[in-house]
């Protein structure tokens, strides 16, 4: 059978990388065509790092990047962060393919709606 | 509130009233946002001056650019800034795309690299800042990632983030879809090209980041 793999992969993988993993695994999985979805999002700092090594590997043949689509982050403000006037930051799922095969549709909070192309 | 909350409101209030009042302002935004259109408003406005070249083209600017010692006075309050205009960030960048503006494949090629060095510099950046105007078009879908990475930077930094809805002279715009979208954030909506609330923008630049 021919067409594109999808992975899942779990919030407790994720919990188990160091960011330059996932980042590292990331693009190796996306430039093998593969379409990721991550069920914890990245931090902030680490999609700041995934651009960038995003952006140090576009060559003008064989790769133009990556789409990447999350919805945004939630604020987690329970008792004890209230009580301490503190807010902290849950990212949500996210989706990474190739540019060349994922397109985004529609997005909003709740939704991402995207096309897959081989 | 909570107590710590409330002391570091008033420690805050404290150190605002003693501290040194410039900030480096980072303008950020996905590529033909208007984010050099907006630079070169606010530097001609405040010092006669301009920031850079503005094009359809997307990724026209491919260097961040600075310019310090800005003062910007509105309604009581001054702040001067060090405004940084940066490259449209972005997660591809083919150069095919630049090839569709009639540009040759060699030229397309070396503005495709030049505007990948450019989106590193802009994310590099965001380490240095004290407060960003995320410029949006608002003809566009809000929730692209490029708004959702810079959204997601400030407020794990805790850094003042001011949201302008950019493009409010064109029909298909919709400042109140961004406002919904990110309701946590002050938003002024405004047309870099003709001066639309730019006022208003001032006001809010000056209350935010004073």
């Amino acid at each position: 059978m021919k067409g594109i793999q999808l992975d899942l992969i779990s919030e407790d993988k994720l919990d188990g990388m160091t960011p330059m993993e996932k980042v590292r695994l990331i693009l190796d999985e996306v430039r093998n065509g593969k379409i990721l979805i991550l069920e914890k999002g990245l931090t902030p700092s680490e999609q700041n790092k995934l651009i960038e090594l995003t952006m140090s590997e576009i060559g003008p043949d064989d790769f133009a990047g990556i789409e990447i689509e999350s919805y945004p982050v939630k604020h987690n403000t329970n008792f004890f962060n209230k009580l301490l006037g503190k807010t902290t930051l849950k990212t949500r799922l996210t989706v990474i393919g190739q540019a060349a095969q994922l397109k985004t549709i529609k997005k909003d909070r709740d939704l991402i709606s995207a096309m897959v192309s081989p | 509130m909570g107590i710590i909350k409330s002391f570091k409101k008033n420690f805050t209030w404290f150190k605002k009233f003693f501290k040194k009042k410039r900030a480096r302002i980072g303008i950020y935004g996905p590529p033909n946002a208007g984010k050099t259109t907006l630079a070169n408003r606010i530097i001609r406005d405040w010092t006669g001056d301009a920031m850079g070249s503005v094009s359809q083209i997307p990724h026209e600017t491919r260097r961040a650019r600075r310019r310090e010692g800005v003062t910007i006075d509105s309604n009581g309050s001054s702040v001067t800034l060090d405004i940084i205009d940066t490259p449209g960030l972005a997660t591809r960048i083919d150069f095919h795309d630049f090839m569709a503006f009639g540009m040759s494949e060699e030229e397309s090629k070396r503005r495709a690299k030049e505007a990948t060095e450019g989106v590193i510099e802009a994310v590099k950046w965001l380490d240095d800042l004290d407060g960003v105007i995320l410029v949006m078009d608002a003809t566009e879908d809000p929730y692209t990632q490029v708004n959702v990475t810079v959204i997601g930077n400030m407020e794990a930094r805790k850094l003042p983030l001011l949201i302008a809805a950019n493009k409010i002279d064109l029909p298909t715009s919709s400042p109140a879809r961004i406002h919904s979208a990110f309701p946590q954030h002050p938003l002024v909506p405004i047309s870099a090209l003709e001066g639309q609330n730019i006022d208003m923008l001032y006001k809010e630049i000056a209350d935010h980041f004073g």
